[in-house]
């Protein structure tokens, strides 16, 4: 049964230049998609590690930045391409050292100041990045001599993308590393135990995903032709984080939920209703308020919370076992 | 050769001292339970020979190893385990996944991302055969948050148990817990083989002098009385603490 | 040689208006244990409400006070009506602050417009002051005299009275407070209006110099939480020195070092995060 769904939605998801309706939906389409891929990679971090970043732009960035700066220097796209994951790496090394010196909420703010330094950099460093006039380039690739130019072209490309990002969460997150991560998550103090390396596990997951969300940088990269400051902004990174926790931490169709609920608020409501940023802080904040599973899960949740109160007969069933408790642990 | 020996250990927090001069040593196979009012030391005792906690002073050996300056992470791979007084499982998981990642974290199984966990048969089959020694083999299946906490106290044991350890550290293993589930406990706790040195602290005094031969009493960070169970019931001291506080 | 002590004039009177911002943001950290993230939004919410004051007719002063009191009623609202939902979860509660940011970033954009908006220097401060022969303008002065003055009330306040007993207490062991009888969770409320007002204040005060823009939430919160994590949360000095600190360190850094003015800025922040991990955020080991 999961195999003909998960079919169906490969054929839904293969064909929808065809049934979409024109060019700007197909545009929407690609952009949901590399940010799917971007929120994918912070869940790496948010859900399967339990730890909140909120300067994944700023790797998201340097890996556009690499990229722009590489191809404006006369190298060619798979070099670039290759280049910015390289550095985006080595970035997300520095970022994981340095952030993983503090746990909660000290693991946030380092993570903000390092953002905000990458944004300094970007804005300040005019040389370098040009600064807030930000940098262009002039072609996209053309693997296998295809074409990306046109919106369906460069939505297959992304599709490709998104679904190799898919199929490695997957694989990770059903592998024993992806267990031994998530064990860090839920009890630290007990993996040390174990006899597991907590410190390296989550180094090792930082970088895992910063590769993907420097993938996904330059997916945007390719999709913009242009990269600028706010890319890296603090903004940005409560923006991805949105995605991360609206949808559903710790899943991976929650990302993509929360990534399509974000773009299409961006794109398409922002052409009804006029200040985007007030109603993504709005649901930011209801989501934290009252969903902090995320959307997904919630959604379940009120489903069933709406449908038991229709069915009023029904006798109650055995009362759930209290939960385990958790002391608060910190390693 | 002793299964774990603890030499001088000290340790305080600010001004407090909280473990003082603490020497004892457990031969293999012993049966050791250490006792002491509220506050004396007991878990600091633990934390300090799991390594979570550094000593200021004092070494801790594991078969005359010197494990003082070893990582704590490392020391579950020499074949030391422990269980916790609040229990500190993983709630999101299957009960079968608990004792899992417990075989995993000695097994450099660990670090492959590209493996399905859930084919490692080897793994699977060692936390099933764990689980059913503490009889929950019936509820491998079942997630934690559906469990009653006596169940859950016995998977605290079987994730201990499931590392093969040399030495086993129990923290209150039967704090909570019904007579029946006491009596469920007991008899698991006994059917442990030699092989495997117990070091328990317990508040519960009955269940607790069943279970052991020597006994080692904490007060204020401090051994004051250690003997064997007759001896240690007998000594004025033990009266002195818990009777006349 | 003019020219640096024009730029240390410049430093010391925006090291006052970054006092007067983070003094607030500071306190709150240091009770709450949460960085609010609203404060930068705050800060500038209370200078469009100057702005507004100042339109229909009231003189600056007044307008400052009123546009305090109107952010300090809404700190109050958002501390009682969503901080308070989320008791303990310090994580959660930053993502509110987070949000909410954006949220009155847009209103303000909404009902002000997307122009910059100055506020005229009051009349009485106009001018230069002439000081060991040089002249700083007038109104910088004024900032640091208000500056010094709000500091001194402040650690009145905590220090002489019941209310600043109770907010000390509340700092050092939130627990032990609350066995005590210390009801932390109206001190909550209270830190944050005073924490909020205080911004808001500092947004009508700093506008003579930094005008009202859209933006100016963004500028202005990253200077204040330098400041705290330089200074130590909750700690009245520390916020004290470590304002003037980062005046220096921005206004010297833009003027020298322009394309890494923010490194500059951030990079002391980064280092005292890591080499001090767990001091500012995390609680005291049991």
């Amino acid at each position: 049964m999961k195999r003909l769904a998960l079919l169906l939605g490969l054929v839904i998801l293969a064909t929808v230049p065809f049934w979409i309706g024109n060019s700007y939906y197909t545009n929407i389409a690609a952009q949901i998609l590399l940010y799917a891929t971007f929120a994918l990679g912070l869940n790496v971090l948010v859900g399967y590690a339990g730890l909140v970043s909120l300067g994944h732009a700023g790797l998201f960035g340097i890996a556009a930045y690499a990229g722009a700066l590489l191809i404006n220097a006369g190298a060619g796209h798979f070099i670039a391409i290759l280049g910015a994951l390289g550095v985006t790496l080595v970035a997300a090394a520095a970022f994981a050292v340095l952030s993983l010196r503090g746990t909660g909420l000290g693991f946030v703010m380092i993570t903000v100041a390092l953002g905000q330094i990458v944004w300094g950099v970007a804005y300040r460093w005019i040389s370098i990045t040009n600064g807030d006039n930000g940098l262009s380039i002039a072609t996209r690739p053309a693997p296998f001599g295809l074409s990306l130019n046109l919106a369906p072209g460069f939505y297959w490309a992304s599709l490709v993308v998104f679904l190799v990002t898919l199929g490695a969460m997957a694989v990770f997150a059903a592998s024993p590393f992806g267990a031994s991560l998530r064990g860090t998550r839920d009890q630290p103090r007990r993996m040390n135990a174990l006899g597991y390396n907590v410190w390296l596990i989550r180094f090792l997951a930082f970088l895992f995903s910063g590769l993907w969300s420097g993938v996904a940088g330059m997916l945007f990269l390719y999709y913009n032709q242009f990269v600028s400051p706010q890319v890296v902004a603090l903004t940005s990174s409560a923006e991805v984080l949105l995605m991360v926790i609206s949808g559903g931490t710790g899943t991976l169709l929650g990302p993509i939920a929360g990534a399509a609920l974000v773009v299409i608020m961006k794109n398409v409501a922002s052409a009804y209703i006029e200040r985007w940023n007030f109603v993504l802080g709005a649901i930011f904040v209801a989501i934290v308020i009252f969903m902090p599973e995320g959307l997904v899960p919630g959604s379940v949740r009120f489903w069933r919370w709406a449908s038991g109160k229709l069915r009023r007969r029904e006798p109650r069933a055995a009362a759930a076992i209290p939960p385990v408790s958790q002391p608060k642990e910190r390693v | 050769m002793t299964a774990l020996e603890v030499q001088g250990l000290d340790k305080s927090f600010g001004g407090l001292r909280v473990t003082s001069r603490v020497n004892f040593s457990v031969e293999p196979g012993e049966r050791r339970l250490i006792i002491g009012p509220n506050g004396a030391g007991k878990t600091t005792l633990f934390n300090l020979i799991t390594g979570e906690l550094r000593p200021d002073r004092g070494a801790i050996r594991l078969f005359e190893r010197d494990i003082t300056r070893i990582a704590s992470r490392r020391r579950a791979h020499l074949g030391l385990a422990r269980t916790y007084q609040i229990i500190t499982l993983f709630p999101r998981e299957t009960l079968l996944r608990n004792v899992v990642l417990s075989l995993l974290g000695l097994s450099q199984l660990r670090w492959n991302p590209l493996r399905r966990l859930d084919r490692q048969t080897v793994l699977i089959d060692g936390a099933r055969a764990a689980l059913d020694r503490v009889g929950l083999g019936h509820l491998a299946d079942r997630p934690l948050a559906q469990t009653a906490y006596g169940e859950r106290r016995r998977v605290e044991i079987a994730m201990a148990l499931a590392q093969n350890p040399k030495v086993l550290l129990l923290d209150e293993p039967f704090a909570g817990l019904s007579i029946d589930e006491r009596r469920d406990v007991q008899e698991l706790l006994a059917a442990i083989p030699r092989e495997v040195t117990i070091v328990m602290i317990e508040h519960d005094m009955d269940v607790a002098l069943d279970f052991a031969e020597r006994i080692t009493v904490l007060h204020f960070g401090e051994v004051v009385v250690e003997g064997t169970r007759a001896e240690v019931v007998a000594h004025p001291r033990t009266r002195e603490i818990y009777l006349g506080e | 040689m003019n020219i640096s002590l024009l730029l240390a004039g410049n430093s010391i009177a925006f090291g006052g208006l970054l006092f007067l911002l983070s003094a607030g943001f500071s306190l709150i950290f240091g009770l709450m244990r949460i960085p609010n993230l609203t404060h930068g939004s705050l800060f500038m919410l209370g200078a469009y409400f100057g702005v507004s004051l100042i339109g229909l007719g009231l003189s600056f002063w007044p307008a400052a006070i009123l546009a305090a009191l109107g952010v300090a009623v809404f700190g109050g609202l958002v501390e009682r009506l969503l901080l308070r939902r989320l008791p303990g979860n310090e994580l959660a509660q930053v993502l509110v602050t987070l949000g909410l940011s954006f949220m009155i970033a847009d209103a303000a954009l909404m009902w002000w417009g997307g122009d910059p908006i100055s506020i005229e220097t009051p009349p009485a401060l106009r001018g230069a002051t002439f000081v060991a022969g040089l002249g700083f303008p007038t109104y910088r002065i004024a900032i640091i005299v208000v500056a010094v003055v709000i500091a001194a009330a402040l650690w009145a306040l905590l220090d002489r009275t019941r209310l600043g007993a109770m907010i000390r207490a509340g700092v050092d062991d939130p627990e032990m407070a609350r066995i005590v009888g210390i009801r932390v969770s109206r001190l909550f409320t209270i830190v944050f209006c005073l924490g909020a007002g205080l911004a808001g204040f500092a947004g009508v005060i700093g506008g003579p110099i930094l005008s009202v823009y859209p933006g100016l939430d963004q500028d202005m919160l990253p200077l204040a939480l330098v400041v705290v994590i330089l200074g130590g949360s909750g700690s009245l000095i520390g916020s004290f020195v470590g304002s003037f600190v980062v005046g220096f360190l921005y206004n010297f850094g833009q003027a020298m070092l322009p394309e890494l003015a923010y490194v500059v800025l951030f990079l002391p922040m980064l280092v005292v995060l890591v080499v001090r991990p767990e001091g500012l955020f995390g609680r005291a080991a049991p």
